[in-house]
């Protein structure tokens, strides 16, 4: 785990390709083309940007990289599987295991502490008990939350549950983070706070990061590229040097 | 999902909402209360019936008659094409001794039982007598009986029955009114004289003083050559018993109320109604009964002598013909109070249904969360059948317990009520382990199919409308 160099280089072959990805629903009697005709392809631990502003179909290409939806036509391919072609069953198993998810609300769940959060994906995956304790407190201290671990989500702060979040999206060792406005609900300090976490997780676990933003300085301080979309069309697709050095003050907090 | 953490968190989930999940849960105890108190109402009402019967002490006994007779207990013999009641056997001594020889036979006696008059301190009453064996002393019947039994087989002895008693000591009582503990009824009786008057046959070549002479050799029976004379008699008894049970609860009207050994019984030689056919018919000089009864040695052979004895040409009955319809009867019974009592429990699983699909509507983001960290449709619908099931199963307990409380509290009840009516208390509410198990059971099983819904429509939660949802 240990990390091979500071700038991870996206290692050629393609995490994520969409092909015509269309993705429509019926509004009343209007049809709103969320995402219509997409084509992108994401190489294996890129950190890539989805910037637009709100109903340009960003968090529904998310979505659908996430196994949440199913696109209307056009594909998904992930790691060489079509997701349009898998079975809802088999869906549920790709977002348990190749896939971790980060929102903007934290989405804990408010009646388990914090470790039991963790925990949960573990719990569908079918591991046993004491290597499900040992890992998810590994994560929380990873995350720098070792000593709350039996905290519930609400005595926490904003960042702290989003660091939960990363947390549990970890456990299973997925291949694609995907994070949809990880920051939205935190003030600037915290913000980049996570963002340093996420790019590390981008840097020593070479995951692939799929993060979806409205904040263009954010994009451009962390991702190595930036996708705009606008009414679910590419608009701009173009490479990006983030910024390169992490924050002290962020690694000498990490225990 | 395992089941351990299925259970797991499942249980959390009921806790979550606490007092909302309690009330269904609730609701689901009343329904298996219900059905649990129903049910062991009828079970009990059915040991309680069961219970008279084997203290009537007839279950090991048939009772054979000929189907001559007019007093055919199965009607359905005569539908069924059985040979018409004039052509069919007569029951002599030989068909006694046939019946005695089938195997499991203890015993087969005739019933020698007629209406006759007994005097009691000079006043005359007309009752029903019949003559019991030596064997009839293990009978249940006269367990809680008053005295002793007879001191031998050919003794001048009579036990009463409770209601003839009664009678002799000019306490019938009303209906309505307080039952006469046979306790207070023995010290005026017991050890008293009875003096029986009967009709005795006897056979006209014999030279007996006759006091009232009726010569039946005179009339056309004569030329039969079995013709016999009646002589009226007196016979004096000693009341050694009082029988607080009827022995012969299964005969009805012609139980008899009072009783002698059998081997005194037939050296009296009553005259008996069946007496006037072995006249009219060609018997071979054999005296004919009106009815055996037959012992059996366990009450499971019961069933297979009657056939036997069937087939032999004669009419049976036992306490076992009795039962088959009393056991109809309560089966329909149970039947119903099972209706009634799942009726509530039907509306209990309505409730379920209603808190499961609250629950979901309250939970949606949760199930959306949860599927967007890898949860499956089957993980969240066997989360929520988990959910309905651990209610079924905590109402179920519950709801025994509850119907089991509610059926002591009523027993209690009703004993203090048969107490001051001075009757024994008796125990008519009866809960069978098998039917805790099933109560339990049948709740989980009712619980499993009111999640059917609820957990069908969570599994198929869209989870990214789900994670929209504030």
């Amino acid at each position: 785990m240990a990390a091979s160099s500071l700038i991870s280089q996206p290692n050629g072959s393609v995490a994520v390709r969409t092909e015509n990805l269309q993705r429509h629903y019926a509004m009343g009697d209007s049809l709103i083309r969320a995402v219509n005709g997409l084509s992108i392809e994401i190489r294996s631990s890129e950190f890539v940007a989805l910037l637009g502003t709100s109903g340009s179909g960003k968090s529904s290409v998310l979505n659908l990289i996430a196994g949440l939806d199913r696109p209307t036509s056009g594909s998904v391919t992930v790691h060489g599987k079509n997701l349009a072609q898998l079975s809802r069953e088999e869906l549920a198993r790709y977002r348990r295991h190749s896939v971790g998810m980060v929102f903007q609300s934290f989405n804990l769940i408010a009646t388990m502490t914090i470790l039991e959060n963790v925990e949960l994906p573990l719990r569908f995956a079918e591991v046993e008990r004491p290597q499900r304790a040992q890992q998810s407190r590994e994560a929380l201290e990873r995350v720098g939350l070792g000593p709350r671990m039996n905290h519930r989500p609400s005595q926490l702060s904003g960042g702290e549950q989003q660091r939960t979040a990363l947390a549990r999206a970890l456990i299973n060792r997925p291949q694609l983070l995907l994070a949809d406005e990880p920051t939205g609900n935190l003030d600037s300090r915290t913000g980049t706070e996570i963002m340093d976490l996420i790019r590390e997780f981008n840097r020593q676990l070479g995951m692939t990061v799929i993060m979806v933003t409205h904040e263009r300085t954010l994009a451009e301080r962390y991702a190595q590229r930036m996708i705009f979309l606008a009414d679910g069309e590419l608009v701009e697709d173009r490479s990006n040097i983030p910024a390169a050095v992490p924050t002290p003050a962020l690694q000498g907090g990490l225990p | 999902m395992k089941l351990p953490d299925l259970t797991e968190l499942a249980l959390r989930n009921l806790r979550e909402s606490l007092l909302r999940n309690s009330l269904t849960t609730v609701g689901i105890s009343v329904g298996v209360a219900s059905l649990v108190a129903m049910l062991s109402l009828g079970i009990g009402l059915q040991q309680l019936a069961s219970r008279r019967l084997v203290k009537s002490g007839l279950f090991d006994t048939v009772v054979v008659t000929s189907r001559r007779d007019l007093r055919n207990f199965n009607r359905d013999d005569e539908r069924n094409g059985a040979p018409a009641p004039a052509e069919s056997r007569m029951l002599s001594e030989a068909s006694r001794q046939e019946i005695e020889r089938l195997p499991g036979v203890l015993e087969a006696y005739p019933d020698i039982r007629f209406a006759t008059e007994m005097r009691f301190e000079d006043k005359p009453h007309l009752t029903m007598v019949s003559a019991l064996p030596a064997s009839a002393k293990s009978n249940d019947a006269f367990e809680g009986m008053q005295g002793t039994f007879f001191s031998s087989d050919t003794a001048a002895e009579a036990i009463l029955q409770k209601s003839f008693a009664e009678e002799l000591l000019g306490k019938t009582p009303r209906p309505g009114t307080d039952e006469v503990n046979v306790a207070q009824l023995a010290p005026p009786l017991l050890g008293k004289e009875l003096t029986m008057r009967y009709a005795q046959r006897e056979e006209s070549l014999s030279p007996q003083p006759v006091p009232k002479p009726f010569d039946a050799s005179a009339n056309a029976f004569g030329s039969m050559g079995a013709a016999y004379s009646v002589v009226s008699r007196d016979q004096k008894l000693k009341i050694v018993g009082i029988a607080d049970l009827d022995p012969e609860s299964m005969r009805g009207p012609t139980r008899a109320k009072v009783f002698l050994p059998l081997k005194l019984a037939e050296s009296l030689h009553v005259m008996q109604p069946t007496d006037l056919r072995e006249i009219s018919s060609a018997a071979g000089g054999q005296p004919v009964y009106s009815s055996l009864s037959v012992r059996v040695k366990n009450p499971s052979q019961v069933q297979t002598i009657e056939d036997a004895v069937k087939k032999m040409g004669f009419n049976t009955f036992s306490i076992l013909d009795a039962t088959r319809s009393l056991r109809q009867f309560f089966a329909v019974l149970d039947l119903f109070l099972g209706i009634f009592g799942s009726l509530a429990l039907a509306v209990a699983s309505i409730g379920i249904v209603n808190t499961l699909v609250m629950a979901i509507l309250e939970r949606r983001r949760e199930i959306g969360i949860m599927k967007a960290i890898g949860a499956s449709d089957g993980d969240v619908k066997k989360l929520f059948f988990a959910e309905a099931g651990a209610m079924g199963i905590l109402g179920g307990i519950v709801g025994v317990a509850l119907g089991w409380a509610i059926g002591q509290v009523i027993n209690f009840a009703t004993n203090i009520y048969l107490k001051r009516q001075a009757l024994p208390p008796e125990h008519f509410w009866a809960v069978p382990w098998w039917l805790v198990v099933f109560a339990v059971l049948f709740a989980f099983l009712v619980s499993l199919v009111s999640g059917l819904y609820p957990a069908g429509r969570a599994a198929r939660l869209d989870p990214v409308q789900a994670l929209r949802y504030e």
